[in-house]
């Protein structure tokens, strides 16, 4: 079976509240290193056999209709 | 691990199985296998187990609790009483309500958001599973010193858990408590009310009836949730016993309980089902046992036909698999199509898992071979019953006997520090950080919601007829006197359907103690059993179900006791509802009762750390003849608000902050007065023409109006007071 | 006057919504997320809730849903079409309104009276209101606040394309505090806060919420 992954971010002009939240939680728990956080959501769709370019290119299609929304989001599609 | 089937289990009697680590005692062991002459396969240990643990058989509350069917009430209204999932009663105009409540304290100390988010999920399908529509949400929560770091952790994922799985199914969350004391660190208490509405002739039972019936599953598929979470979680203390005995906790999916009530409902309408169960603690081993004890008929289920989100689940696992959103029900075979047509419309999984059979035996099949055989009564009804060995506790005899010494505020300085003392403490300060993350709007028919003294919601807008629920617990008098305390409750929550103008009809309970293995723990739990049922039938009011929740207590330090109680009324037309906040200046404020010095258990007590003296005692008929005052003259009250916690400091602080409408007080004694909470008081508000009508006694302590609550010519504007009482809680979890 | 009342699974406000358009004094009609068929009505209402659970992106599925082909296409050609609050989600999601609708800055579900104020008064949602009006409606959501990039937001100003904005604090972190837009065209209009909640004072807050659904009859009858 192969995995498909989408990674999906919101712009860096939109407002993460989310990361923002982590980032401000990190410090509290000793952690210094961090000058920004920004969470994002992760799919994983499986597919029989190895991955193929063609359902990269469907998923690509897919992600731009459904997993992201353009307008606030980006994405990337990688076999993995 | 192999199949072990009845077969096997008839050749090799000997076979060591871990009943001990299931929670079952040698005796209760040694009983299962006198009730099959056998040994019990390894998928009914795990039946018995769960549902002989505390949580599902009651063994240790039941020869208390019987007391409420004894010394029940004479009452017309009860529909359903104790036994099945929820009481019923009857409301009039041929409506029928539910209601009731039930604890998820260890899960929601565990993982706080999923631990509250199925506990609401397990109610409102109780509720459901009556036949009725859920129409709200009330939850009583209780936690840990307000700033104490473990608190920060559970309160708000408690408060998102409830408000996410919620919000999510439509129903608005009218009102509950909010309460910090040191014992409930490490015991949080999420107690969750649902209430319900349907038409008579809806109203559905758990029973499996006529042989040949269809047994249905349908919702969720069935996961790895809460495996052993019943018998474990809500059994044993844990902690003790390092992480070992943790399960996995249970994930609720509220958009699929929000579908799987649409389809509910319509299957209900079209009157497809002979009976149904929903699956909650003990999953299919409930569900099946008690449909078929409950249908006093057999049943065969075909366990391979369970429809599973992880195929690598063993039979034991799928029989106590906690999976959410899950409901079992009893169809005839001539309405089966219609059935899964609806069940197609909302796309909830179904599948036909078995049938019901002549006879007496619950059989469930694995491919084939039979790993389950036992007369279902014996899983479902007639577990253990423990007769517990009680005491009264020490600590009760010198707590009784101290004095109260706390300084009582008299100057203009004291009277305004203590104002603000009390408006700001994390127990009476605002709370609409935690109810601003609930909707209590939805479904369009919320009457009053929290902060008011009763939640009110509409049964039917074409004749405005409505139910108001309050649920209320002293546990710091029930510390002090449980016998008292549960009365005391009661009368509380009884006067809140009233203040609000509505009738109280039933009452419902939530028991929330520490370990009944300590004889301490059980005589409070039974003082309390004993003085619920007696304030009942006082009160002439049935108690319709409830729920105990033990082993509420971390090493040897219990939770105080803790009985929350849930009093449902009827108003005829919500638009006669008595609202809380002082609705406009130039009215008359008179105080309903008169107030003694209580101040055992009180509040600034316990702001002093003085947490002993005795609780006042309980006068349930004057409390009736309050609420019939109440009841009588409503309409000429412009607001009403009850007096509890915090007393009339307390009732001042919120009455006058509701509508930024202030008031001038004037009190012989303001540090008692204010401070004192003598039950059986309420303070209204009414316009001066008519006080002539006042013919309960009552004493005029002042007038409405101004921007300042001004007492005994201490001015505190309402400016300050709000920010004292609304800056708390944000800054405490925000 | 038909107005419908579209039911996606997940969605909550729907029988709201539908008594809101009875005390405007028009018919709700029920129509179904899986039913291609808009029954012949006049306008379109999607309510909020939480529809196929809000998993993936508010509204992000729905759109897709058979009923929502024909909605898009009528109001394309000026049918009036109200989203309130997961409404307002699925209308951003389907393009029919720019931005999109976020995480509220605080984390939390909020639900409150909120005050705003009417910017626009004339899309075919808010034609009964005097301009600059102050209402007060509940507010109810997780994901409400409007987010888009800075020439939308900059077209939307300019083009009296903002129908109401928040009053006082911001409740969601919404970009100019906006509660909610409309089209070019007037005719489709995206609001996040709950004007159905706020139709009956024994019920909601007050009766504010009234004129948005006397608005579109009175849009409807002008035609």
């Amino acid at each position: 079976m192969g995995k498909i992954v989408v990674d999906v971010m919101l712009k860096p002009e939109i407002l993460d509240p989310q990361g923002k939240a982590v980032a401000a939680a990190l410090p509290r728990l000793g952690f210094s290193f961090a000058t920004d956080v920004r969470q994002g959501k992760r799919f994983e769709i499986t597919v029989d056999g190895d991955v193929t370019a063609a359902q990269i290119a469907e998923v690509e299609k897919a992600a731009e209709v459904l997993l992201a929304n353009p307008v606030i989001e980006t994405f990337t599609v990688r076999a993995e | 691990m192999s199949l072990d089937t009845v077969a096997i289990a008839q050749t090799s009697p000997d076979t060591k199985q871990p009943f001990a680590e299931l929670g079952l005692k040698p005796d209760e062991y040694a009983r299962i296998k006198e009730i099959l002459n056998r040994r019990p396969t390894s998928s009914e240990l795990a039946m018995y187990s769960v549902m002989w643990s505390e949580h599902c058989s009651y063994k240790s509350s039941k020869v208390h609790l019987k007391q409420f069917g004894e010394k029940a009430p004479h009452s017309d209204a009860l529909l359903v009483g104790i036994g099945e999932n929820a009481g019923v009663v009857d409301v009039g105009q041929g409506y029928a309500v539910t209601f009731k409540i039930e604890s998820h304290n260890h899960p929601s100390f565990i993982e706080p958001y999923q631990g509250a988010a199925t506990g609401v999920g397990g109610i409102v399908r109780d509720i459901l599973t009556m036949g009725a529509r859920p129409i709200a949400v009330m939850d009583p929560l209780r936690f840990g010193p307000a700033d104490a770091p473990d608190t920060k952790r559970v309160l708000p994922g408690i408060v998102a858990g409830i408000g996410g799985y919620g919000n999510c199914l439509g129903l608005p969350n009218i009102g509950g408590e909010i309460t910090f004391d040191q014992t409930y660190l490490g015991n949080p208490l999420v107690n969750a009310l649902c209430v319900g509405v349907m038409k008579h002739d809806q109203i559905k039972l758990a029973k499996a009836s006529g042989a040949g019936n269809l047994v249905v599953l349908f919702g969720a598929k069935t996961g790895g949730d809460g495996i052993g979470g019943v018998s474990v979680l809500a059994s044993e203390t844990f902690g003790t016993s390092g992480p070992a005995k943790r399960p996995s906790v249970q994930v609720g999916d509220p958009f699929v309980e929000k579908v799987l009530i649409e389809c509910s409902l319509e299957i209900f309408a079209e009157d497809l089902v002979v009976g149904i169960q929903d699956l909650g603690g003990a999953g299919l081993s409930c569900a099946t046992s008690e449909l078929a004890s409950g249908g006093s008929s057999g049943m065969a289920v075909q366990l391979d036909k369970v429809p599973l989100r992880d195929p690598s689940l063993s039979p034991e696992e799928i029989l106590m698999s906690e999976s959410q959103e899950r409901m079992c029900a009893i169809v005839e075979p001539k309405h089966i199509v219609r059935f899964l047509e609806i069940c197609a419309k909302w796309d909830v999984t179904v599948d036909v898992i078995g049938e019901v059979t002549d006879g007496d035996r619950l059989i469930i099949t694995w491919h084939g071979e039979v790993i389950v055989d036992v007369p279902p009564r014996t899983v479902a009804h007639e577990g253990p019953v423990y007769n517990r060995p009680l005491a009264q506790p020490a600590y009760i005899d010198m707590v009784n006997a101290q004095i109260i010494n706390v300084p009582l505020p008299s100057t203009a300085d004291e009277i305004k520090a203590a104002m603000l003392t009390i408006a700001s403490t994390p127990n009476l300060a605002d709370k609409s950080w935690v109810t601003s993350q609930y909707d209590k709007y939805v479904q369009g028919n919320t009457i009053l919601a929290q902060p008011e003294d009763a939640g009110m919601v509409r049964v039917d807008e074409s004749t405005q007829l409505g139910v108001a629920i309050s649920t209320d617990a002293n546990a710091n008098w029930s510390y002090l006197n449980p016998y008292e305390g549960a009365k005391l409750a009661l009368a509380e929550a009884a006067r809140n359907i009233a203040v609000a103008g509505a009738k109280p009809l039933a009452v419902t309970n939530c028991l929330n103690f520490g370990s009944p293995e300590d004889p301490g723990v059980m005589w409070q739990f039974a003082e309390s059993v004993r003085g619920l049922a007696d304030g009942c039938l006082e009160m002439g009011l049935p108690v319709t179900g409830g729920n105990v929740s033990f082993y509420n207590q971390t090493g040897d330090i219990a939770i105080l006791p803790t009985p929350v109680i849930g009093v449902l009324g009827v108003i005829q037309d919500v638009r006669t509802r008595t609202p809380m906040g002082i609705p406009a200046a130039g009215l008359d404020l008179y105080l309903l009762g008169e107030t003694k010095n209580d101040l055992a258990g009180s509040e600034w007590a316990f702001l002093h750390n003085q947490r002993g003296g005795n609780s006042p005692i309980a006068d349930l008929q004057r409390e009736m003849k309050l609420i019939d005052f109440l009841l009588a003259n409503n309409s000429i009250f412009k607001c009403a608000h009850d007096l509890s916690q915090g007393g009339l400091a307390a009732t001042l602080i919120e009455t006058t902050l509701k509508h930024n409408i202030g008031a001038t007080v004037t009190l012989s004694d303001a540090g008692i007065e204010l401070l004192s909470e003598t039950p059986s008081r309420v303070l209204i508000a009414i316009d001066p023409t008519d006080a002539a009508k006042i013919t309960y006694p009552a004493t005029k302590i002042g007038t409405t109006g101004g921007t300042s609550l001004t007492i005994n010519g201490t001015e505190i504007s309402l400016a300050e007071l709000r920010t004292a009482h609304t800056e708390t809680f944000p800054k405490l979890f925000g | 006057m038909r107005i419908g009342v579209v039911t996606f699974p997940g969605t909550l406000d729907d029988r709201d919504a539908a008594r809101a358009v009875k005390y405007a004094g028009a018919e709700a009609v029920s129509l179904w997320h899986g039913d291609a068929d808009l029954k012949g009505v006049d306008a379109v209402i999607l309510p909020g809730g939480f529809s196929y659970g809000d998993y993936l992106r508010c509204g992000a599925i729905s759109r897709f849903a058979p009923v929502m082909t024909e909605i898009i296409a009528q109001a394309n050609k000026g049918m009036p079409l109200l989203g309130i609050c997961n409404g307002f989600q699925v209308l951003c999601e389907a393009h029919l309104l720019p931005g999109a609708l976020t995480r509220n800055h605080e984390l939390h579900f909020l639900c409150r009276d909120q005050t705003l104020k009417i910017e626009n008064t004339t899309s075919a949602w808010t034609s009964n209101f005097t301009k600059g009006k102050e209402i007060v409606i509940p507010l109810k959501n997780g994901e409400g606040s409007f987010q888009c990039d800075d020439e939308t937001l900059k077209s939307l100003e300019e083009n009296n394309r903002i129908i109401a904005r928040y009053v006082g604090e911001n409740p969601n972190g919404s970009r100019n505090l906006i509660a909610g837009i409309t089209n070019e065209r007037g005719n489709v209009v995206g609001l996040m806060p709950h004007p159905e909640h706020a139709i009956d004072s024994l019920t909601g807050p007050s009766t504010d919420g009234l004129p948005f659904f006397t608005s579109v009859l009175t849009a409807l009858v002008g035609k």
